[in-house]
């Protein structure tokens, strides 16, 4: 059943299913909404507790 | 979206993230590998190829342990120039019993897929010792240790691993392995005309002119066989068509 | 050697950073590299005179070329990549090595261990033939248990952090550790002949033939480049370039994006060094799509890298150190826009088997891998010794310039040599006949071999700059009359 399912289904526009799931990751990344959550992992190489030398 | 809160959880969790990059990078390979197992046109029909006899193996194993693939490659590509320098372009049967493959990614050294019968036992027992004897220009490094004594007293064992990875060996031939090995060395005449039944095409005889069994003899039987198998005069060119 | 060299954090719970762990493989990599880069150009030089194989068995091309392979990508970018992995994780996790000191020594001794079995084994002429993976199956079991106890130490030390998120730089450790696991069993499966009572215990056949051999090796090899070659050292990028830069990444977002597209595509672009052989067209083409799809996400890396100095761009100038950082992502771009091209069959049927392929390696390789390790190293060397800075700058800028010009000779060489050994093969004289024998086209390589062995030993030279340098940073000295900029611009 599933097999079947991805070879009638999926197999034909493959590229076109991975060009989906890249845009959504493209989305999910970029949104507006997650830009203050995401930028701000940025510092985290600069919270360590390393002593100023 | 529900989908997003999943990838927060993938990015906070080390296991969920290890889960997820294994399914990434696992696809590709299982989409390329698993159907050259399961295509039955990825090797082609075509009559001739054997497995190797025990001194023919024997030298490929030395032609493995030397890296001689670093420098040659054993995969003539289907042009014009390759093909009329080097033979027919080469298919995938003719490596199908290779463990393993030795196709090599680089021609330091020239092509050796068809080097078969293209030159003497002498010229190569010549070039091995010293390769700019024979070819001034060569930067090929210089083997006089191939005149070693051939160390294979467990080519029974070799035989049997092969068959334990798809190579079709025949009892017989695992049982007369040591002196199969010895008849075409020529060392041992009397087992002869049964060798050549069990590997036909077999080049034999004392390859280097030394009358103990050397890696110069197991090399060069091998270097002599390699792509003669296939007799691409009886072969229909549709069948092996790319 | 491990509570001396822990150093204690400043925070209430003070977290123990085990970086005497760290020093060692920064040590070992250092050391490797150049025995790694030695053996490379020694073999280099036998190329240009063949003499130089000495008529020995072990010390033919055949045998001393995995050597120089697996020096320099398993034990010095080994070494490199889990010393730094083993820092960085500690750092954006605030958490000290899962494990402990006890237990990150254990995996760098054995480490180190196999990488004096396996360049024994290299010269004796226990090779299994399969290029990169040359390891015979005691070995790459022996590995296979390093490999774990890796994963343990550094998947441990991410449960036990206090940040929340996992840093993104942690994502491509540890898609290089769980890669290269599956690509090692995979491609190593082999039947021992000890087990069908042969008296070479260390001999083996792999388990696949021809085609699917081939598939598979190139499967690894690939991706051998794609996981520890690029994602372990994108890592590093991800650290040490904001570290070093003091400003953070320039995008993390694209970071996300650039992460899961690279290590999906480049898991296909195997292939790609097969085309034109038996293998079935439908992977070839399969393997070119993906590689130059590859292009994409190897950019967007790129491009997050050099931003990253935006606003910043001084540091270039003033800094040697964030000029190796910056140079390798250069690097990194131009031969990830090279290999792409290089994969595109009508390309590609003119470089293959040319050493358009050697120069195309050695620009990752060199210019890529080497010089983010070098930028990296003398980050790291003054901070886990305890120095203000380094013993000098003046001789890092040294450094990099020696091994520029060491990398474009060699580059430069092989670009020539390649596409005209590749021309001379295909070329037709007015009668229809081949024009040139294969040696004649052998012998037209002769200068540029010379050239490619002066830049490898430039390279090598660049090396022993970087050895004294280390060696006086850890002993405390400063170099007279050095500006120390980085010093004394006051970090945070």
């Amino acid at each position: 059943m599933f097999a079947d399912f991805v070879q009638h289904v999926l197999r034909p526009f493959w590229g076109v299913w991975m060009m989906v799931l890249f845009l959504g990751i493209v989305f999910w990344a970029f949104r507006p909404k997650n830009k203050g959550r995401f930028e701000s992992y940025g510092d985290i190489p600069f919270r360590d507790d390393d002593k100023e030398r | 979206m529900s989908v997003f809160k999943q990838h927060q959880k993938l990015e906070t969790n080390v296991f969920l993230l290890a889960v997820g990059i294994l399914l990434t990078v696992i696809t590709g390979g299982l989409v390329e590998i698993v159907p050259l197992f399961t295509i039955e046109s990825t090797i082609e029909k075509v009559d001739g190829v054997r497995p190797y006899s025990p001194l023919e193996q024997a030298g490929r194993n030395i032609y493995v342990r030397e890296g001689c693939y670093l420098c040659h490659s054993q995969m003539v590509r289907p042009f014009k120039d390759e093909v009329e320098r080097y033979g027919h372009y080469s298919l995938a049967a003719e490596s199908k019993y290779d463990h393993p493959f030795q196709w090599g990614s680089k021609r330091t050294g020239p092509d050796l897929a068809r080097v078969g019968g293209k030159y003497t036992n002498d010229w190569h027992v010549r070039h091995l010792i010293n390769p700019r004897d024979v070819v001034p220009e060569s930067v090929m490094p210089g083997y006089p240790h191939l005149k070693h004594k051939l160390v294979f007293n467990d080519v029974e064992a070799h035989l049997k691993t092969l068959r334990g990875v798809g190579v079709p060996y025949t009892d017989e031939q695992i049982k007369s392995a040591k002196a199969d090995l010895a008849a075409q060395a020529g060392v041992d005449a009397t087992a002869s005309s049964d060798f050549a039944r069990r590997y036909p095409k077999a080049p034999m005889g004392d390859f280097d002119n030394n009358p103990e069994v050397t890696e110069m003899d197991a090399l060069v039987a091998y270097l002599q066989v390699l792509g003669t198998f296939v007799d691409f005069t009886t072969v229909k060119p549709e069948k092996v068509a790319r | 050697m491990s509570a001396a060299t822990a150093a204690v954090g400043t925070q209430g719970d003070a977290t123990p950073y085990y970086d005497g762990v760290v020093k060692n493989f920064v040590l070992a990599s250092v050391f490797w590299g150049i025995v790694g880069f030695l053996a490379g150009d020694f073999i280099a030089w036998q190329l240009a005179f063949p003499a130089l194989n000495l008529d020995l068995e072990w010390t033919t091309f055949g045998r001393v070329r995995p050597v120089h392979t697996n020096a320099v990508i398993f034990a010095f970018g080994g070494n490199a990549l889990i010393g730094t992995s083993f820092y960085v994780v500690q750092r954006t996790c605030r958490a000290s090595l899962f494990g402990g000191a006890g237990f990150g020594n254990f995996i760098f001794w054995t480490f180190q261990s196999l990488i004096v079995l396996a360049a024994s084994s290299y010269v004796l002429g226990g090779s299994q033939g399969r290029e990169y993976a040359e390891l015979e199956w005691w070995l790459d079991i022996y590995l296979t248990v390093i490999w774990v106890c890796y994963l343990i130490a550094f998947a441990g030390t991410i449960m036990r952090r206090k940040e929340p998120h996992i840093y993104v730089a942690n994502w491509f450790y540890l898609a290089f550790i769980l890669t290269i696991a599956m690509l090692h069993l995979g491609n190593n499966l082999a039947l021992p002949v000890v087990f069908f009572g042969g008296e070479s215990w260390w001999k083996s056949y792999s388990l696949y033939a021809g085609v699917q051999d081939a598939m598979t090796q190139w499967w690894y090899g690939h991706n051998a480049v794609g996981f520890f070659l690029t994602a372990g050292f994108l890592a590093m990028m991800y650290y040490f370039v904001p570290k070093r830069a003091e400003r953070p990444v320039y995008s993390y977002r694209l970071s996300i994006v650039h992460f899961w597209a690279l290590i999906f595509l480049y898991i296909w672009a195997g292939p790609h060094h097969l085309h034109y052989t038996a293998l079935p067209d439908w992977a070839q083409t399969l393997g070119m799509t993906f590689s130059v799809m590859l292009w994409m996400p190897s950019w967007g890396g790129m491009i997050n890298g050099l931003m990253t100095l935006s606003g910043a761009w001084d540091k270039l100038r003033t800094d040697p150190v964030m000029r190796f950082l910056v140079s390798s992502v250069a690097f990194y771009g131009m031969s990830t826009f090279e290999g792409p091209m290089m994969s595109i069959k009508a390309v590609n049927s003119l470089s293959h088997y040319t050493d358009w392929t050697v120069g195309h390696v050695h620009s990752g390789a060199l210019g890529w891998v080497a010089f983010v390790t070098f930028g990296s190293f003398y980050y790291l060397i003054p901070k886990l010794w305890g120095r203000r800075e380094l013993y000098s700058l003046k001789l890092v800028g040294l450094h990099f310039w020696v091994s520029t010009v060491g990398v474009v000779l060699y580059i430069t060489a092989m670009w020539i040599s390649g596409i005209m050994q590749g021309l001379m093969w295909r070329a037709y004289d007015s009668l229809g006949f081949l024009q040139y024998s294969f040696i004649e086209t052998v012998e037209a390589m002769h200068p540029y071999y010379i050239i490619r062995a002066v830049g490898g030993l430039l390279f090598v030279l660049g090396g022993l700059i970087m050895v004294y340098n280390m060696i006086r940073t850890i002993r405390g000295d400063v170099a007279a009359g050095e500006a120390q900029p980085m010093a004394a611009a006051a970090r945070g």
